[in-house]
């Protein structure tokens, strides 16, 4: 049965966001026994409600609110309105995820160490490495029901796939297969296996794709701990004059206006929005924003060097049959910088459906040389390519005064300008690409600019001394003691693997850190 | 698509004999615009058919596909055809027929070569009329779910059960 609380209830943990991050938290929190109020500001959709339908779905579940971007980077021109293509509903954007699940690498939790001084670049090491992280891998990979983990058998091939690989191999890469995802290739965990439906990115009507929505969600609130609120859009954190944490400001479906007391606040809003609301959340106590004493709250903002390559072959490919993401080659993902950059990238089967293809393939082309590549849609095979980035402080979350959003408050501005280190990796990336699909008989290949950005990271980095960060390696923030952070914006560096593995380990991690502290009652 | 019509009611011949050709495939009559052939015709209400007919030919020419009829063309920008954008339609296609005299032809419809038409609209391109035409046909063509069988996009899925047993990986040559 699900849990309700009353607003005056402080004993509660309030978790902001019900994504991989917020979701896996408040699952974790309950089933210790502990009362959680996790307050989504989207509706709650389920496989029944997804649509297999790319702008349908886009209309129904994204994050629509008024953003604003700047910076070279070509998203501030092409999408000027739509800086990241994320989630607003219960689950987040584990509704659309592709489900690649990799565990970091033991030296990108050590970057500014082995990467040394790289200009420009905000680098820092984790507080954490890959050995306090594993035990929480382990558990993530058992939760999400990774393939090729726990004795789950990889997925099959698709003819995407197949392409990829047959190019990948006849070039020597070594380290090709179907991937690590949180995508059942067999009935587990009550939800079945793969369909091959192709519409992953739209949610996944036979749930066999890991997602909070429908796994962490309605088991938390099976153990009689966890309440969420859908459509509970959060607006201020309140903090007393001792300077903790004791609830929070959010408008309903209707607009009207709830405080809701809490001992301990957990913000999971994803990188954009969690800085946002510690930056809305000045007080003249903390005028600077909460949590912000660093001044580094919504700063080093990372997005991952993204691109991507379609080719076109004389023969059918049919890529949008089966799983959107079916295979990854990993032997670029090393660190190695005789190639011309530091970090590196991994190259994941990818297909857009016609009408996103048409949106995102060179976004303002036209004419024949456009029109021309999408008469061979047929004949298209298509790959990812995402790398580690480097933090900027100056690429960040601003509030955009000129702005507004339905709530009257501050619109986020996301400035991001390529470092020449994204740049080079990219361009690079973009090179062996092509030569894959080369190599089986390529007719003509397209470089892709990055999408909207759907990895978006860093903007309340985890350091271990107050002043470069954030939040310490519990995600609790160095200046409010009762007051964490839980999604990707933790993360110091980006790493050249897709990051929402990472989240939930981290999420598992922090469930036990608040358990612990609460129960020794030092929150 | 309801309002474009197989000229049901009237024989192809009476439609023919009601309208004027004007440029390649295009005609128009009163009130509406038709392929030339009379395979589909569709009623305009606010925007001059002739009008409608170069935003037709416009649309083709910012995506041209030879295989795709212009009866999907028509359906992309028949969205047009309101009161709010009436008058900007008319200033845009005034712009087009413009850039079209100063080559010599009477307007834009009748500019022979599509490279011409093209660089016409590559004049144009910063403008606010290019920028919102392209911008809604990304989904008034692309979008649209009859379009999707002619580029053998099979869309939904779902429904048929997903592809694991209908050719995910039914691949041969590679
Ligand atoms: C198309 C696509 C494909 C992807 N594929 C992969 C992949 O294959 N592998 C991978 O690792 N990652 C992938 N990702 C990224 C992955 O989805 C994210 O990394 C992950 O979901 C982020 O978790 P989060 O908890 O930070 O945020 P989210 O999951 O986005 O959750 C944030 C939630 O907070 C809510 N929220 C925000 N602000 C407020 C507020 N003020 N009040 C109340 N609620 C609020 C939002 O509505 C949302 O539900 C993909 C993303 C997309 C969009
Ligand atoms: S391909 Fe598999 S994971 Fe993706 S939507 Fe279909 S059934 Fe779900």
């Amino acid at each position: 049965m699900s849990a309700k609380f009353d607003l005056n209830d402080d004993g509660v943990v309030v978790v902001i966001g019900s994504g991989a991050g917020g979701g896996t938290l408040s699952n974790e929190l309950a089933q210790k026994g502990i009362n959680v109020v996790c307050l989504e500001a989207g509706g709650r959709h389920l496989p029944q409600d997804y649509q297999n339908d790319e702008w349908g779905s886009f209309g129904q579940i994204s994050w629509l609110d008024a953003r604003t971007t700047s910076g070279d980077w070509r998203v501030a021109k092409d999408f000027s309105g739509l800086p990241a293509w994320i989630v607003k509903a219960v689950g987040g954007s584990t509704v659309h995820w592709a489900g690649a699940s990799l565990r970091f690498q033991e030296h990108e939790f050590k970057t500014q160490t082995v990467y040394g001084n790289v200009h420009g670049a905000n680098l820092l090491d984790w507080p954490i490495g890959l050995s306090e992280l594993e035990p929480y891998y382990a558990k993530a990979e058992a939760k999400m029901g990774v393939t090729r983990t726990n004795g789950i058998p990889g997925l099959p091939g698709n003819n995407n796939y197949k392409v990829f690989e047959a190019g990948a191999k006849k070039l020597g890469y070594k380290k090709v297969h179907t991937g690590n995802m949180a995508i059942n290739s067999q009935p587990r965990d009550g939800r079945p296996g793969c369909q091959q439906v192709g519409f992953c990115f739209q949610g996944c009507k036979f749930g066999a794709k890991w997602s909070s929505a429908y796994t962490e969600i309605p088991k938390g609130e099976a153990t009689g701990h966890l309440e969420v609120r859908p459509n509970a859009h959060v607006l201020k954190i309140e903090h007393d004059k001792s300077g903790k944490v004791t609830g929070v400001l959010y408008a309903d479906s209707d607009g009207n206006k709830h405080l809701q007391k809490a001992r301990i606040v957990a913000v999971a809003g994803n990188s954009i929005e969690s800085p946002r609301l510690l930056l809305n959340s000045a007080s003249s106590m903390f005028p600077d924003g909460l949590a912000n004493s660093s001044g580094q709250v919504g700063r080093n903002y990372m997005r991952h060097m993204t691109a991507s390559v379609y080719g076109v072959f004389d023969k059918p490919v049919r890529m949008w049959r089966g799983t959107t993401m079916a295979g990854i080659v990993q032997d670029e993902s090393r660190h190695d910088p005789s190639r011309g950059f530091v970090g590196g990238f991994e190259f994941e089967t990818l297909s857009l459906g016609l009408p996103f293809m048409a949106a995102f393939l060179n976004p303002g082309g036209w004419g024949r040389e456009f029109t021309t590549a999408l008469d061979s849609y047929e004949n298209m095979a298509g790959m990812w390519l995402v790398g580690e980035d480097m933090p900027q402080e100056t690429n960040r979350i601003t509030l955009n005064h000129d702005v507004k959003d339905q709530y009257g408050l501050p619109a986020p501005n996301v400035h991001f300008d390529d470092h020449p280190n994204d740049i080079a990796m990219r361009n690079y990336a973009w090179k062996k690409g092509a030569e894959i699909y080369d190599a089986v008989g390529a007719t003509r290949t397209f470089p892709t600019p990055p999408y909207p950005s759907t990895h978006n990271l860093g903007t309340n980095r985890m350091s271990a001394k107050a002043r470069d960060g954030v939040v310490n390696k519990w995600g609790q923030t160095h200046d409010i003691p009762n007051l964490f952070v839980s999604d990707g914006s933790q993360f110091t560096t980006g790493a050249s693997e897709n990051p929402t593995l990472t989240i939930v380990s981290l999420a598992i991690r922090q469930a036990d850190y608040i358990a612990r502290e609460m129960a020794a009652r030092t929150i | 698509m309801e309002t474009i019509t197989s000229s049901k009611g009237i024989s192809r011949r009476e439609l023919l004999k009601r309208c004027m050709v004007v440029g390649a495939g295009l005609a128009v009559g009163t009130g509406f615009v038709a392929g030339s052939t009379a395979t589909w015709a569709m009623e305009t209400k606010y925007v001059a058919p002739k009008e409608m007919a170069a935003l037709i030919q416009m649309a083709r020419d910012i995506y041209p596909h030879n295989h795709v009829a212009d009866q999907y063309y028509a359906a992309a920008v028949k969205g047009f055809d309101s009161e709010e954008s009436k008058a900007r339609i008319a200033d845009g296609v005034a712009a087009l027929d413009a850039a079209a005299q100063g080559r010599g032809y009477a307007d834009y419809l009748s500019v022979p070569w599509e490279l011409e038409r093209v660089e016409i609209l590559r004049g144009m391109e910063q403008s606010s009329f290019f920028q919102t035409m392209r911008g809604n046909l990304v989904t008034g063509l692309y979008n649209n779910k009859e379009v999707w069988p002619l580029f053998g996009y099979e869309g939904e899925s779902y429904s048929k059960g997903g592809y694991i047993n209908r050719g995910f990986d039914d691949i041969t040559w590679v």
